[in-house]
């Protein structure tokens, strides 16, 4: 059995790589925590740049008739924006939670495939810098973050065929993510933590995962289609020759609604993990949660249609989707209750992740609301295409996901960095952000219905828009500054060094919180048995008998570190550090750019994929001693 | 058959007892299959989508040669019955014959995606071109694209032939065969629905020219 650290070669060939720490290491990693460091450093910084590109939009629609962007240029704006925030931030940055923490909550050392992990996070980053080389080879997407054919497929710039190959690399990455961590969830759970004793971000983990594996080869299909029609005349959503532009909406939208849970479900997620932390009461109706969200997980592919009611399906399929749409409202109705349940009465602490929970729980409800409206048919028809939507779909994806993804980093931070960051700061920020984020969206509602048509790069005098622009604008900037401080906290916290006062800082409920901060690498150095749903709180208390209060447990049965980590964890089996990962990731974007410019190109790359995946199969997981 | 593997080797990470006692690989394969499933589909249904909505010929009825299409499909589905041979050698220890059948495997498949390029070849002489109608589109990619998921077996298979080879699969190989054999026999399912579908149920009147 190998040991911790690993100092295998392997039989033949290049030598492997053994360090676990410094510079290099991140490169051939294996270990489930960096990966998830670096999917979540990665989303970040894809962060900054999507929220500069939506400066640069507000910006230039803070007056009338702004000269900022020309048409040309905003097209590739918006479009980069959608596309980063979509596929490059929300989607890696919930793959960098369910990383890091899956495993840690499920009592397992590492996800199922180790090597696959890293490949999944290689091929996002590659994938996210091909997209992103776009502008410097003739130009970026310009065709909205959906691609709707013919417009996609007629454009004589070059880059919706980066739109095609690029959303198709990012696609492998979240599809062999996908199956991962599915599996992790299915097979690698601790002795006695069967599937109800799962914490609900486990659950609502095991549903994203499962929404990804059958809504991906949907729009994988559709990114080829687009492809082929692009690149080599065929005819797929051309309608000279008898194809039909709207197949590429129903491929889009029956992948793109469950991409709508797929990015929300995270959130809903840590929402549920924070909340009874800060309440200290276990989460109410816990069965329910979790069957909510396997509900949303199912309806979410009968209601794809809801986006295209203006297409012309006709009263039935727009009926049958207007009904469908409302039904999914009852189990994401369940959640927003069941949370305040759990608020009820309880011993509340409004910490930073507390109030980033709650404002995520608020501003999610005011989106659903707003979509709830949009599954009124003629109502619709009013709304669609404007800001209205836009409006919408930032209330639940920006007011969801991203506000859970604040307070998840408040939240974890002591545990994956042994530093807590300021709470002053924090709240600062979630103040700015909650009044920036209403001020941006808030006015985007009346622009919308006062008939302000989305994607529109300027707009006349005349049409009475200016004012509630202007006041979305400065909300955006609010919102950048929000992002400052927060971003100001993680320097100043890294600066300081202060150790931390408490391994458990928040009095936490679940089994990541019974390792130390940072995890080692082995996670744990006995994997834990399992009695209970919030094993770690019934480690920490028990109910005294006489009164029914909370009184803490016996000594012992809370969590004991070994002092000196350095010692223990020798005879773990753990996979070891591999380049194969990262050499068959670096072959797709080769791919890819032959696609664009030469076949040799596609053969080079075709080439390092298959050396990467041979060098793959002969390398044993585990390097021999 | 295959219940006998209790020591995976393929399975990263899989060293101490899985949860549902199935090997994490096995598991993977078949969620991957699942994924597949919603890949063809869409495939498929773009094609039936789009049957008989070409405005120019040639059409399906112009270039179809179904007895000729008709054996290159009974070799790809005898395929499936070597890939049985195969799983059973390796499940014996039986390494000579299961690297007989693993090629024999390899062998047929060639022979199928050699039989495609033949045909694509033909129908390309007759005059049915990707861009020239939506036939042409639906037909060459939906088929391309199974081609594509053949050859990739084939490599597959040949890794496996080439692993034995070198000494490099464990002595009990039955697990990787299996894992093989699984998208194998996927590969073959699908095409009995692509050739059902894409040959054998008639298009229709199509437009006279």
């Amino acid at each position: 059995m190998a040991s911790v650290s690993v100092t295998g070669t392997s039989s033949r060939g290049l030598r492997r790589p053994s360090s676990l720490t410094g510079f290099w290491s991140w490169f051939t990693t294996v270990d489930h925590k960096k990966i998830g460091i670096m999917y979540g450093v990665s989303a970040f910084v894809f962060f900054i740049v999507g929220g500069l590109e939506a400066l640069l939009i507000r910006t230039q629609l803070a007056q009338p008739d702004g000269t900022l962007l020309n048409a040309d240029q905003y097209n590739q704006i918006f479009t980069m924006h959608g596309i980063t925030m979509i596929f490059l931030f929300v989607m890696p940055m919930s793959a960098a939670f369910f990383n890091y923490l899956l495993p840690l909550m499920l009592g397992a050392r590492d996800v199922a495939f180790p090597r696959l992990n890293a490949y999944s996070f290689w091929v996002f980053l590659l994938g996210g810098l091909f997209l992103y080389s776009s502008p410097f080879l003739g130009g970026a997407p310009n065709g909205g973050w959906f691609g709707y054919a013919p417009n996609s497929t007629t454009d004589p710039s070059i880059g919706m065929t980066f739109y095609a190959l690029g959303l198709l690399i990012t696609g492998i990455a979240s599809a062999a993510g996908a199956v991962n961590l599915a599996i992790t969830i299915i097979n690698m759970r601790a002795p006695g933590m069967s599937l109800f004793r799962m914490p609900v971000f486990v659950w609502m983990g095991l549903v994203v995962q499962f929404l990804l594996v059958f809504a991906l080869p949907i729009i994988t299909v559709g990114l080829f289609e687009l492809l082929f029609d692009r690149r080599w005349g065929t005819h797929f959503f051309d309608p000279t020759a008898g194809g039909d532009p709207i197949l590429w909406q129903h491929l889009f939208w029956l992948f793109g609604h469950p991409e709508v849970y797929i990015l929300i479900l995270p959130a809903f997620g840590i929402i549920s993990e924070i909340i009874p932390v800060f309440a200290r009461k276990p989460l109410f109706g816990y069965q329910f949660m979790v069957f909510s969200g396997i509900a949303i997980g199912f309806i979410g592919f009968g209601v794809w249609a809801h986006h295209m009611f203006a297409a012309g399906l006709g009263p039935v399929a727009n009926t049958a989707f207007g009904v469908s749409t409302a039904i999914i409202a009852i189990p994401t109705g369940v959640k927003i209750f069941n949370w305040m349940a759990t608020l009820h009465g309880g011993d509340l602490r409004f910490t930073s992740p507390m109030l980033y929970a709650i404002g995520a729980v608020t501003m999610f409800v005011i989106g659903g609301l707003s979509g709830v409206t949009h599954a009124v048919v003629p109502s619709d028809y009013q709304q669609t295409d404007t800001y209205y939507v836009v409006a919408h779909f930032h209330y639940v994806i920006f007011g969801g996901s991203v506000f859970a993804f604040f307070g998840a980093f408040h939240y974890w931070w002591p545990k994956v960095f042994a530093r807590q960051l300021s709470e002053t700061l924090g709240k600062v920020a979630f103040w700015i952000l909650l009044i920036g984020f209403n001020l941006t969206f808030g006015p985007m509602h009346i622009l919308g219905l006062s008939g302000m048509i989305r994607r529109e790069y300027t707009y006349p005098e005349s049409l009475g828009l200016t004012f509630w622009n202007q006041i979305a604008t400065l909300g955006a900037f609010l919102i950048a500054l929000s992002v400052l401080t927060f971003m100001v906290n993680v320097l100043r916290t890294h600066i300081r060094k202060q150790p931390l006062a408490s391994e458990d800082p928040w009095d936490a409920r679940t089994l990541e919180w019974m390792t130390p901060c940072p995890p080692p690498v082995y996670n744990f150095e006995e994997i834990p048995q399992v009695h209970s749903l919030d094993e770690f709180w019934h480690r920490k208390y028990v109910e005294d008998e006489k009164t029914g209060t909370l009184v803490p447990a016996q000594a012992g049965a809370a969590p004991e570190h070994d002092d000196d980590h350095t010692e223990a964890g020798h005879g773990i089996h753990l996979p070891s550090p591999s380049y194969w990962p990262l050499v068959s990731a670096v072959g797709l974007p080769v791919i890819a750019y032959g696609v664009l410019y030469s076949w040799w190109l596609v053969a080079a790359g075709a080439l390092v994929v298959l050396v990467g995946f041979m060098g793959w199969a002969v390398e044993p997981s585990v390097a021999e001693d | 058959m295959a219940m006998a593997i209790e020591k995976p080797h393929a399975g990263e990470g899989g060293e101490h007892e899985t949860t549902t006692g199935l090997p994490n690989t096995k598991l993977a394969m078949w969620l991957f299959l699942a994924s597949e499933c919603l890949l063809f589909g869409a495939l498929i249904s773009t094609y039936v989508l789009y049957r008989g909505a070409s405005t120019v010929g040639p059409y399906p009825a112009d270039v179809f040669d179904i007895p000729y299409t008709s054996v290159s499909s009974f070799v790809l589905l005898a395929s499936s019955l070597t890939m049985v041979l195969a799983l059973t050698a390796a499940q014996k220890r039986d390494v000579p014959r299961m690297r007989l059948w693993l090629l024999a495997t390899a062998l047929l498949g060639l022979t199928f995606v050699g039989g495609q390029v033949y045909e694509f070849t033909a129908f390309y002489h007759e005059g049915l071109a990707l861009s020239t109608n939506l036939f042409g589109t639906t037909f060459y990619v939906l088929t391309g694209f199974h081609g594509v998921h053949v050859t990739v077996g084939i490599f597959m298979l040949l890794s496996l032939v080439g692993l034995s080879g070198a000494d490099r699969l464990p002595d009990d190989a039955g697990f990787p065969v299996e894992m093989v054999g699984l998208y194998w026999h996927f590969v073959d399912i699908v095409w009995i629905i692509i050739f059902t579908v894409v040959y054998l149920i008639p298009t229709g009147p199509t437009p006279a020219n």
